[in-house]
């Protein structure tokens, strides 16, 4: 006789376990620690930072160890984490013109007031297998060349700003939407967007910026200005009367320079998209500029094309990798009522066929 | 701050404003249905059961405007105190509390876009008495229709006609409430 | 059955036995306010779809996100709940939203339709049929209904906003000139008190006609799309049709091969290689408890 599926129960207690091990691996390696991960994966901490939403890498790291590397899987036990949390208040805006630069170049400039900074990048190296670090010999150290005063590193665009040769960005006292209290509206303003840009998945940000340059809604750009370094972040205590610091977090900036015509409303000068994301994620915050720009079609004057990375719908409900894994993967999940119930239709509709053309062959 | 502000919230925030909420969202799935609430104690002349749907629904980022009836110095600090919601014009609020003569005109409040018809605002209307006799509410949530003591249904078969804009209105009396939501039709006896 | 809605536990609620890591049914205090506000909308507009800020579940989108925030958000210790997926109490996703519910508000549970105070359901409505008092949630995929005819959310929120639901009629008419048939089998689109054009969830329609005035609340949640919608009891609740092809429930015309009953929505279990078949209740409860009352 059929016995329905029973004992749902220790078999999700059985998987749970068998994961727990496959984590582990042979455990005669040492297991890992969440320092090592925070200190030597700084890239993996800082996309499960970004895409995440949370500043904490020793929290990141601990993801990534539970998530058996699976980035995703580790953003989702973040962005879980992240909600439980109790909310203060807003920070301040961050200042990135005070941004100790850790990384700063511009490609529309040969040389810029400050420095271009070249930075701890891979951009430049050979990508060749380092076999040195298959041995667990100690790397030479290199000189730490962060500068610590916060003196002022004015934007590179504001060169361009003073001439007049770049579309203005009105300032607004507008308090902006924050997308993990308010659900996502569209037309969504372009807070709302960047925030989702910011914290969308990197490969989803990166296809999208890289179809721009291929001629879908193409907006040749330039990277003005990408920094990565150290800001400080202050609150306002009403209460008191002045901010008070935070604490430092790290975060990459790229501002692009987009050729523009010229439109009805608009003069022929260049427009811009920025992109501003937590961490050291360089790839993506060029993307997301690119991204960006393209999403600002209609307050350009600019026409619809049709491409994918103009249609503020397509990406902002799409970019988020959380969202997306979800409900990709829930098809997995027994669907077998809805199935069923379109066997009956398929059934009942050849049925109908089958006795019609009999009556047309009789 | 007068010291009477900070009393009267709920001891256990979590369990009543579950339980509490479980009275209200039976009272809006029944229109017409009187439920009790308890667990929170506003100043006068705030009825406690406005005063409980305040600490159940109220916070920073709800705009709660008062009628000149229950704009008082405590209701104020006592609102502000355990909800933090931020007080504005009526016009303008997401809940408005008052008393039910204060607040006839219900299209003066916040009656929702034809796309977000939800962005409209909850009427908390204090009345002498609530008992289920009188005029005859119809609608989703009531099984052929239920008797309530309206003391006016010319706002409320306005408020109806402009289904599904219009505001929705929780009427309380000491620690009851019942709610006439703009999807209930009203005929007089 | 209790009335879930008697509010007796006053001022000095028992102490909790949920765990004491988290907060009461694991939510936070603000957000079940802006759900509680949402859901109060959704009934005071039946079938409209409130956007809420759905928040990051510890389980995925896709899995019962939106129904768990409402379950969260509408729970009280007194509650016992059930929680089915197919319609069965021992799927696997039924069975970790269960436990999750038991950990965080340290609810009763139960298998038995009739003493649960909330359902959260996913695919199905329980046979048995739901009484006054008793809160039906849904876990719900895609809310919209014109969601396949328009991706765009700006032109599906204007054509509820117009009523404007004659892209569907079409869509349902050209199925019937071409199949002979509506190739819908679930998720059938109903239309709720003749205003809102509502998604009943992918239920197959075999259920629909169980929404209309039914004594029961239904709250529908959907976590990934941010919306919640709901139907007071005793709402109008009609699944669109035709005059000239009146809609029709859709079931396998067998019986169950375990309880022997002819008028329930059956699942087709393949029993072997040779591909024969046996048809029994997708309702676990209501099954079992058949078999039970048969053996008495
Ligand atoms: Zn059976």
């Amino acid at each position: 006789m059929y016995v329905a599926v029973k004992g749902g129960e220790k078999a999700i207690d059985n998987a749970h376990r068998w994961l727990g091990e496959m984590r582990r691996g042979d455990r005669r390696v040492p297991q890992l620690e969440t320092a090592q991960i925070s200190e030597q994966m700084t890239l993996a901490v800082s996309r499960v930072m970004a895409e995440g939403s949370l500043y904490d890498a020793e929290l990141a790291a601990l993801a990534i160890k539970q998530a058996r590397g699976d980035l995703i899987e580790a953003i989702f036990l973040i962005r879980a984490y992240r909600t439980t949390l109790p909310r203060f208040g807003y920070t301040s805006p961050i200042e990135t013109a005070r941004m100790r630069c850790r990384r700063r170049v511009s490609a529309t400039f040969k040389d810029v007031p400050g420095g271009q900074i070249l930075g701890p990048t891979f951009d430049y190296t050979h990508r060749l297998l380092d076999f040195k670090l298959l041995a667990e010999s100690e790397d030479e150290q290199a000189e730490e060349a962060i500068p610590q005063d916060s003196a002022d590193v004015p934007h590179v665009l504001g060169l361009l700003d003073r001439d007049g040769l770049i579309q203005k960005e009105h300032r607004t006292d507008e308090e902006p939407v924050d997308i993990t209290r308010e659900p996502l509206e569209m037309p969504a303003s372009r807070a709302a967007r960047l925030q989702v840009l910011a914290r969308g998945d990197e490969g989803f940000i990166l296809g999208l910026g890289y179809s721009t340059q291929r001629g879908y809604a193409r907006n040749h750009a330039f990277v003005g200005e990408l920094r990565i370094g150290l800001v400080d972040v202050e609150m306002e205590i009403p209460e008191l009367g002045f901010a008070i610091s935070l604490g430092v977090i790290e975060v990459t900036e790229c501002e692009t320079v987009n050729q523009f015509i010229g439109s009805k409303t608009e003069p022929p000068q260049f427009t811009r998209g920025y992109g501003l994301v937590l961490g050291q994620q360089e790839r993506k915050s060029i993307a997301v500029a690119l991204v960006d720009r393209a999403l600002r079609w209609k307050e350009l004057g600019e026409d619809f094309l049709g491409a994918a990375a103009q249609d503020e719908e397509f990406v902002l409900y799409h970019a988020d990798n959380i969202q997306a894994t979800g409900f990709v993967e829930h098809i997995k999940l027994p669907h077998y009522v809805d199935f069923q119930s379109e066997l009956e239709l398929v059934r009942m509709i050849r049925k109908d066929a089958e006795a019609a053309r009999e009556k047309a062959d009789d | 701050m007068a010291e009477n502000s900070l009393a009267g919230g709920f001891a256990a925030p979590a369990v009543n404003s579950a339980v509490a909420f479980r009275g209200i969202m039976m009272a809006m799935a029944e229109p017409g249905r009187i439920m009790p609430v308890s667990g929170g104690i506003p100043p006068r002349p705030m009825d406690s059961a406005a005063g409980v749907l305040a600490l159940t629904l109220c916070d920073p980022t709800t705009p709660v405007g008062l009628m000149p009836s229950m704009d008082q110095p405590a209701i104020r600090e006592w609102l502000t105190f355990h909800t933090g919601a931020p007080i504005i014009a009526p016009g303008e609020a997401e809940f408005v509390f008052g008393r039910f003569d204060e607040m006839a005109d219900f299209t003066v409040f916040r009656q929702g876009t034809s796309e977000y018809p939800d962005r409209s605002a909850t009427l908390v209307a204090a009345v002498a008495s609530l008992e289920n006799s009188g005029a005859v509410l119809r609608g989703p949530g009531i099984k052929e229709s239920r008797a309530l003591n309206l003391p006016d249904v010319t706002p409320f078969q306005a408020n109806a006609a402009l289904y599904p804009l219009g505001v929705d209105v929780v009427m309380v009396a000491g620690g009851d409430l019942v709610a006439i939501p703009r999807s209930t039709r009203v005929e007089v006896e | 059955m209790t009335d879930p809605s008697d509010t007796s536990l006053g001022d000095t609620p028992p102490e909790g036995t949920h765990d004491q890591d988290y907060n009461f049914a694991y939510l936070d205090e603000q957000t079940k306010r802006m759900i509680r506000r949402a859901l109060l909308k959704g009934l005071a507009i039946p079938g409209y779809q409130v956007p809420f800020a759905s928040r990051e579940m510890p389980m995925p989108y896709g899995w019962g996100t939106g129904g768990v925030q409402v379950t969260s958000a509408c729970l009280v210790p007194d509650d016992c709940i059930k929680v089915i997926d197919q319609g069965a109490d021992d799927t696997t996703n039924a069975v970790s939203i269960r436990k999750f519910f038991e950990r965080t508000a340290g609810v009763r549970t139960t298998e038995k339709t009739g003493e649960a105070s909330l359902i959260q359901t996913r695919h199905r409505i329980p046979e048995t049929p739901l009484e006054e008092g008793q809160i039906l949630v849904y876990q719900v995929p895609i809310p919209e209904p014109l969601r396949f005819l328009e991706p765009r959310e700006t032109e599906t929120r204007k054509m509820h906003a117009l009523e404007e639901y004659g892209l569907m009629h079409v869509k349902l008419y050209e199925d019937i000139s071409s199949h002979g048939h509506i190739s819908t089998a679930y998720a059938y689109p109903v239309s709720v008190e003749e205003r809102y054009v509502m998604d009943p969830s992918p239920i197959p329609k075999f259920d629909n006609p169980k929404m209309h005035q039914c004594p029961a609340v239904q709250l529908f949640g959907a976590g990934r799309e941010q919306r919640i919608y709901a139907l007071p009891p005793y709402t109008d609740v009609v699944s669109l049709d035709f005059e000239d092809h009146p809609f029709t429930r859709l079931r396998n015309d067998g019986v169950c091969g375990l309880c022997g009953a002819d008028d329930t929505y059956l699942d087709e279990v393949i029993m072997d290689d040779e591909g024969t078949r046996m048809f029994v209740c997708s309702d676990t409860d209501y099954c079992a408890t058949r078999i039970e009352e048969a053996a008495e």
